[in-house]
């Protein structure tokens, strides 16, 4: 078994090239910004919205919270809804056939769209964002759920099916067990897009969160409070995505090919 | 005291649960298994003109597989069936098992062509089938789990064997870590473990290499021998054929029907040297000429 500081230097290993990339990028972006002499208003230099994510922490701060947790909610919305959904889709050819043509439709009205009326519907509040972090985010966890379900090999149903195993064993023991790696890389979609979902439903209406900040900042030519907010959500989103590989590593350790 | 888990053909005594003649219902066979390791009764399996015709669908014609197969395994018999590829073997073990049943045709088990098949035929495969999320030890128990063995009791049986099978110290091991060899022993302690009276072998060494196979088919003989069951093997090795089986059925190609059937007169279990045995030699000749189609005529 590797050492722990072996293990960490596989990591960093990992991850410089991305890091070296980004940081080699903001220099880029901060030297062109100060040699063209562009106004702050037009593209703030990368310093200025580290200085600003400083000096507006506790406004961003608010704002990020009430982010996060319209994420967070409909995140877990969406992944019970979806989990429950793709069930009784693998389960019964009836209802895939009556109602998955409706789940892929769902997906084809722009939430754009949606989201004013829901704004109608049920108020400026949290409750109309979670639902379209939900809506946007249960699709992938929907459509790789059932294909996992579905991807159980034949000759191993067959092989459970000598042992005398019941339909519901099956399920158990080989179905379910056979779509987790399906369902975790539908949940790490899912969490990249939950984000943009929240920032949506923010943008259209609400008192708060950071879309609503960046809507608000943007006509005031408050640039560089819009480009805090844009790391701050990407930040989010890669968090949220990286929390969904770790848990994959764990859960998948002894899956073949899961050195991911 | 004895291992749980191992039974001795000297002391076996019918099964409570004997199917002779009567339906046995899930539930009565679960009571059986959960009351722990029964002695193996004996099964007789008999064929009779079974076919098998896949129905024409879409633009592919149907598909005619067994023709007519009719063949007997007798009480603690090792009978292998040997044929060309795609001559419907692994189909007629599927039919036997009970994943499939017959276009026509009479599978009956002691007499009875009624008796329900599935989930009482130990069924092997040649890919060794093992969840690659469960253990050694989780994988063995497999069996005995689906029949609501307690889990403490499935463990304790599959570990009085484990050693016998080769598999002392990688208990704990996940199949990804394992031999081809390891994995197919695995595979069968798992066959094994429920003690089903007839199992049925669909090459079950068709995937290793020359070497693992030899070493595999003399321990499988020996196990065969302590543990002893009523035995189907598919094959399309002459000399795992020769080695293991009291008696030989030739099948033609497909659609396949039984052609022959043949004696290997020796004692099991064997070892190689009983290869060399001019009965043998003169049996694998007979063996060849049959699959051949032709004496002397090499199958394509």
């Amino acid at each position: 078994m590797p050492g722990r500081g072996r293990a960490l230097a596989e990591l960093a290993a990992g991850w410089l090239p991305a890091a070296g990339l980004g940081l080699g990028a903001l220099m880029v972006w901060e030297a062109a910004v100060r040699i063209f002499d562009v106004p702050r208003w037009l593209l703030p230099p990368p310093s200025r919205i580290l200085w600003e994510i400083f000096t507006t922490a506790e406004l961003l701060g608010r704002h990020t919270w009430i982010t996060v947790q319209e994420v967070l909610i409909g995140f877990c919305l969406a992944t019970s809804v979806g989990v429950v959904l793709a069930v009784l889709l693998a389960y019964s050819r009836a209802l895939e056939r009556s109602l998955y043509p409706y789940v892929i439709a769902s997906q084809t009205v722009p939430i754009i769209a949606i989201a004013p009326l829901l704004l109608v519907w049920v108020g400026p509040g949290q409750a109309s964002k979670v639902i379209i972090v939900a809506l946007i985010s249960f699709f992938p966890i929907v459509v790789n759920v059932v294909d996992g379900l579905r991807s159980a090999d034949s000759e191993m149903i067959a092989m459970f099916r000598t042992l005398g195993a019941s339909k519901r064993q099956i399920f158990q023991k080989l179905q379910v067990p056979s779509a987790l790696p399906y369902f975790l890389s539908g949940l790490k979609v899912a969490a990249v897009v939950a984000v943009i979902g929240a920032v949506i439903g923010e943008w259209v209406g609400a008192r708060g969160g950071l879309g609503w900040l960046m809507r608000i900042s943007a006509p005031q030519f408050q640039t560089s409070r819009v480009f805090a907010a844009i790391f701050i959500l990407s930040a989010l989103g890669i968090c949220l995505f990286l929390l969904v590989g770790a848990l994959e590593k764990v859960a998948l350790r002894h899956y073949p090919n899961s050195d991911r | 005291m004895p291992a749980q888990g191992s039974s001795s053909p000297a002391t076996a005594e019918p099964a409570s649960y004997r199917w002779g003649g009567a339906r046995i219902s899930q539930p009565a066979l679960r009571a059986s298994q959960a009351a722990g390791p029964t002695a193996s009764g004996f099964t007789r399996l008999e064929l009779n003109g079974v076919t098998k015709t896949y129905p024409a669908r879409g633009r592919r014609p149907a598909l005619d597989v067994i023709s007519d197969a009719s063949l007997l395994v007798s009480s603690g018999e090792f009978v292998s069936l040997i044929g060309p590829s795609g001559c419907g073997k692994s189909t007629l073990l599927n039919i036997v098992s009970g994943l499939e049943e017959p276009t026509s045709g009479v599978v009956a088990l002691d007499g009875d062509p009624r008796a329900p098949r599935l989930g009482l035929v130990a069924h092997m495969h040649q890919r060794d089938l093992l969840l690659p999320w469960r253990t050694v030890l989780g994988n063995a128990v497999l069996g005995l789990e689906l029949r609501h063995v307690a889990a403490t009791e499935a463990r304790a049986r599959a570990l009085a064997l484990i050693a016998r099978f080769g598999l002392d110290g990688f208990e704990d091991a996940y199949p990804a870590h394992l031999s081809g060899g390891m994995r197919q022993r695995v595979a069968l302690l798992r066959t094994m473990l429920p003690q089903q009276d007839l199992i049925v072998l669909d090459e079950p060494f068709g995937a290793l290499d020359a070497i693992t196979r030899s070493g595999l088919q003399e321990w499988l003989g020996d196990v065969l021998e302590t543990d002893r069951r009523t035995t189907l093997l598919v094959t399309h090795d002459v000399d795992e054929a020769l080695l293991m089986s009291d008696r030989i059925y030739v099948m033609s190609k497909r659609p396949g029907s039984t052609v022959q059937s043949l004696q290997v007169p020796l004692a099991r279990p064997r070892t190689r040297e009983a290869l060399s045995d001019p009965r043998v030699i003169d049996l694998r000749r007979q063996l060849m000429g049959l699959l051949a189609g032709k004496p002397g005529v090499v199958e394509a």
